[in-house]
């Protein structure tokens, strides 16, 4: 990897807004053409994270760079190369479409013809065409979100930076919205912000999870979905005493806990087994077999990412993945 | 420069679409014309607009507050002003940008009084150079209204309090000349030196004074800088 290839580096990188801390200590870089999701939940960081890399706000210490100019010394080179979709879409909704394409167009040097031509490309590709004309105040959320990308993309920057692109508006948009990002990837490199995991294993090729203002895992998101391969769930309906049931899966070598559920209406008890090791389903029967208990069904949880998601955001201490 | 251009076109654009412009230059026309009725109508009425402009200053504090309240405080409330201040452009060219666009806006209400210019010199033989100098003076209180107000409207993403802030301290400066003669010594100095109608009557009776010319510009000038550093430490707030 040459140093021209990191598109997107940062280093120590801290913001406090007077004493409350937004981020601190962010190191993760982004490579040309990559897709990655800055994930976490609210307040993690990520909006901070990203105003600092479009040179909207100064770190309090760390170094981010993007394209290799210093968001600090170079912000002016830096919003030159990034293109941004700031959270909740803010927009002049006093303007049309068009105007607003013309507007910010021209505040990037794009001029005459080429900004025309270019105007009308970004409409057809973010399927603005029957709205070019439309104040944006009488635009749904979803035509906004569309309206917002088209600013971003307009003059064609190296790095986009999308804050929770499909944040509040409905499915179908959502999935518009996602197909029209899916379509920017390869071209731009792309560092995008969600809280929605199956967004980011949809769209990215890697994350770098956010918690509490610090990075706690950054890799593939194979590799966090796969967080502990050895960890597994196993939800068990049982007739019989569920106490019993319990006692004897506790006795199995392979079982780290046992939880019991109610039964509901009088059906069958659950108990959620998680243990590890390749035989683990095999020794719950088994031992349940042995007790007398009568089992009604056996699930397996795979590892999701929202679970993966979970357990980082509980985890006491940061981590990195590969 | 191209920036500040781009953006005094937006907004004076915005301005123009909202019915807000067509009330305040209508009311403005209105008390001119109130004005301009009641001067001529003295027992020894004048060929001139002394009568109009000076009151005219009045309106300049209904003027100031409600053009210039919403023009920094809505960006920064509806968050439009992330999305201008990630693109290449520097905040003194958004300042300027948006003082360039409040000249236009006042220029637009001002340009309507022309007419009675045309009447006055209609039905009288009127002295140009008061005329020059007085609606010389009339832009450059507009300017300093506008500079001021563009600069309370950065401190905060409420409008009304932008706009109040803004109302209270053009009354503040306007009536300091009336506080000064209530006063002695230095306090009186310091008011009579900081009162806009102190310094613009001048231009109204047909003298262009470098001081008071001095006093505008540097007025204009500090309040856009005063702006335009609001601005700046903001990213760091």
């Amino acid at each position: 990897m040459t140093l021209q290839d990191v598109m997107i580096e940062t280093s120590g990188l801290t913001r406090f807004f007077g004493p409350r801390k937004a981020i601190e200590g962010l190191s993760f870089s982004v490579t040309r053409g990559e897709t990655v999701a800055l994930l976490g939940t609210n307040g993690s960081g990520k909006t901070t994270t990203m105003r600092i890399l479009c040179g909207y706000l100064p770190p309090t210490a760390g170094a981010a760079k993007v394209a290799g100019f210093d968001v600090t010394s170079h912000s002016l080179d830096v919003r030159k190369v990034v293109g941004y979709l700031p959270e909740d879409v803010p927009l002049y909704t006093d303007l049309t479409v068009e105007d607003s394409l013309r507007f910010f167009g021209r505040l990037r040097k794009m001029r005459g013809n080429d900004l025309e031509r270019r105007i009308d490309e970004v409409i057809e590709q973010v399927g603005l065409g029957a709205y070019r004309d439309v104040l944006i105040l009488k635009l749904s959320k979803g035509y906004r979100q569309r309206t917002g990308l088209a600013i971003a993309i307009l003059h064609d920057p190296e790095v986009l930076i999308l804050d929770e692109p499909t944040v509040s508006i409905d499915p179908v948009q959502v999935a518009e919205v996602r197909d029209l990002i899916r379509s920017l990837t390869g071209q731009h490199t792309v560092l995008l912000s969600t809280h929605q995991l199956s967004e980011a294993a949809e769209l990215c090729d890697r994350a770098v999870v956010l918690k509490d203002g610090g990075v706690v895992a950054d890799g593939p998101i194979a590799d966090i979905t796969a967080i502990d391969p050895t960890r597994r769930r196993i939800t068990i309906r049982i007739e019989g005493d569920d106490a019993v049931a319990a006692e004897s899966l506790a006795r199995v070598a392979s079982v780290s806990s046992v939880e019991t559920a109610a039964p509901m209406d009088n059906g069958p008890s659950a108990l959620t087994v998680v243990g590890s090791g390749e035989h683990l389903q095999n020794d719950v029967i088994v031992a349940l077999v042995r007790a007398g208990i009568v089992i009604a069904s056996v699930v397996e949880e795979r590892p999701s990412l929202e679970a993966a998601f979970l357990d980082l955001a509980r985890a006491p201490e940061a981590g990195q993945f590969a | 420069m191209r920036n500040v251009l781009t953006l005094a076109q937006k907004e004076a654009r915005a301005y123009y679409a909202s019915p807000m412009a067509y009330v305040v230059g209508a009311v403005f026309l209105a008390l001119a014309g109130h004005f301009l009725v009641s001067g001529l109508s003295a027992p020894v009425p004048e060929a001139s607009l002394r009568e109009m402009l000076t009151p005219l200053a009045f309106a300049i504090i209904l003027w100031g507050p409600i053009a210039t309240m919403r023009l920094l405080a809505e960006e920064q409330k509806m968050g439009t002003l992330e999305l201008l201040m990630t693109t290449p452009i520097k905040e003194w060219e958004i300042v300027l940008g948006k003082f360039l666009a409040l000249i236009a806006m006042f220029l637009g209400i001002v340009i309507p009084t022309f007419i009675y210019v045309g009447l006055i010199a209609w039905y009288g033989n009127p002295d140009t150079g008061p005329l020059f100098t007085g609606y010389l003076g009339l832009l450059l209180y507009g300017g300093a209204a506008a500079s001021l107000g563009l600069f309370t409207s950065s401190l905060s993403s409420n409008q009304i309090i932008a706009g109040a802030t803004s109302a209270v301290a053009l009354l503040f400066l306007t009536l300091a000349d009336q506080a000064a003669d209530v006063v002695a010594g230095a306090p009186s100095v310091l008011l009579r030196s900081l009162s806009l109608p102190g310094h613009y009557n001048g231009f109204v009776a047909g003298v262009i004074d470098i001081s008071d010319v001095s006093y505008f510009v540097t007025f204009i000038a500090f309040f856009l800088l005063l702006t335009t550093l609001s601005l700046e430490t903001r990213r760091w707030r």
